[in-house]
């Protein structure tokens, strides 16, 4: 592609004069479904849960959300790191295989 | 959220999705940071993990304005930021420069050094993993001694790491920055107390988020908080803060075994008793230092 020849260019003589231009828009990376990796499973026994939200607290993908009163694994993004199970005071928490399909 | 009350903030404005490793303490880190924080914050991240991590163009998991930058331009970027606010009259709004240890302590330090000699209004963070993870593992100057990685290997030879740690703090305290601190993941609550205390500084803060790695340090990945809380339970990394030059150190009443910290990784598999018997020595030393400091500095 030919430059623009001199005279042509845009004569911005202070940054007042750039036009706006979007440096970045909000499409949000929701839509990738990291729990692909997962090879454990987080299974919580809701008996045991005293919903004290730790887990919630310490999951690094924020894959765990609070409805109400008690946590929802978002078991499409959940890596299975097994922080959660580790992390649980009461022990509520178990990390069992995912089967073979 | 009816009924009990969470222990932190509910904003979230980091998105699951993003491509971090499991068990990730950079991912902590950057959650926390941004509960903190807000929606009004621009954050600048140059080449580390956290430049991956969010997706590819034009995805991202943040909710917030992000700078992609070069190597060693986070802190001139976050300056250059501030000051096109303060052109447009703009004060509400957080200017947050993110690193790894690489960006900081090595690359990146010239950078930082000039900011706070300017003394920007802006907040600079470390989040500390201990080596260039992102590109697989390589030394860098604040990874400890001792440390096995990809560029100070343990074979036949052992040619792990003989370098102290630098210490970054110290660094900025000499440059006499208003507000630096050292921060732990696995006390989410301190450090979000301490990023707010940062943001409501009149100039330059600095702080340093330990984040523990589970890929880096050979380490499974459900062990990232309990290695993160033994880490300060061992002395090796002692919370405190300094604000105008006056030391508050945060001190346990648990204590942990630097050796145990030690051995559950598998970077420092190689080492003998004697060795860890010798890095204990000096966090010891620098901990009743870091002590003194604190006493000197309170009485004044």
């Amino acid at each position: 592609m030919d430059r623009p020849r001199k005279d042509e260019r845009p004569d911005y003589k202070t940054w007042k004069d750039i036009p706006l231009t979007p440096v970045c828009n909000f499409t949000t990376i929701k839509g990738n479904p990291t729990g692909g990796w997962r090879t454990f499973r987080p299974i919580v026994d809701m008996d045991k849960c005293i919903k004290c939200g730790i887990c919630w607290q310490d999951c690094p993908d924020a894959a765990i959300v609070w409805e109400e009163d008690h946590p929802v694994w978002l078991y499409s993004h959940c890596k299975g790191c097994g922080i959660c199970a580790r992390e649980c005071p009461s022990d509520a928490i178990e990390m069992e295989l995912e089967v073979k399909i | 959220m009816a009924g009990k009350k969470l222990p932190l903030p509910e904003e979230e404005l980091m998105d699951p999705g993003h491509v971090g490793c499991l068990g990730c303490g950079g991912c902590h880190a950057m959650r926390y940071t941004l509960k903190a924080t807000g929606p009004r914050t621009i954050i600048s991240i140059p080449a580390c993990c956290w430049a991956v991590m969010p997706g590819v163009y034009p995805n991202t998991c943040f909710n917030i304005p992000h700078i992609n930058t070069a190597f060693e331009v986070t802190a001139a970027s976050i300056s250059g930021i501030r000051a096109a606010l303060d052109a447009r009259g703009i004060e509400d709004i957080t200017v947050l420069g993110w690193a790894g240890d690489g960006g900081t302590a090595d690359i990146g330090i010239q950078a930082l050094s000039g900011m706070v000699e300017r003394g920007t209004k802006a907040m600079y963070i470390m989040y500390d993993n201990e080596a260039y993870m992102n590109t697989g593992i390589q030394r860098s100057s604040s990874t400890p001694i001792g440390a096995w990685t990809t560029t100070t290997q343990v074979g036949k030879v052992r040619d792990y790491k003989r370098a102290p740690k630098k210490n970054m703090v110290e660094i900025m305290v000499a440059h006499g920055i208003p507000y630096t601190a050292t921060a732990n993941i696995a006390w989410p609550k301190d450090l979000i107390a301490k990023v707010k205390k940062a943001m409501a500084v009149d100039g330059p803060s600095f702080i340093h988020i330990f984040a523990p790695c589970p890929t880096g340090w050979r380490y499974p990945p459900d062990r990232t908080l309990e290695i993160a809380r033994m880490a300060t339970h061992a002395k090796i990394f002692p919370l405190y803060e300094v604000e105008n030059g006056v030391y508050t150190v945060k001190k346990f009443k648990k204590e942990a075994s630097i050796s145990e910290y030690m051995m559950m990784q598998g970077r420092f598999r190689h080492l003998t008793q004697e060795e860890i018997g010798s890095i204990s020595e000096s966090v010891v030393r620098w901990y009743d230092k870091l002590l003194k400091f604190e006493l000197m500095t309170q009485e004044e």
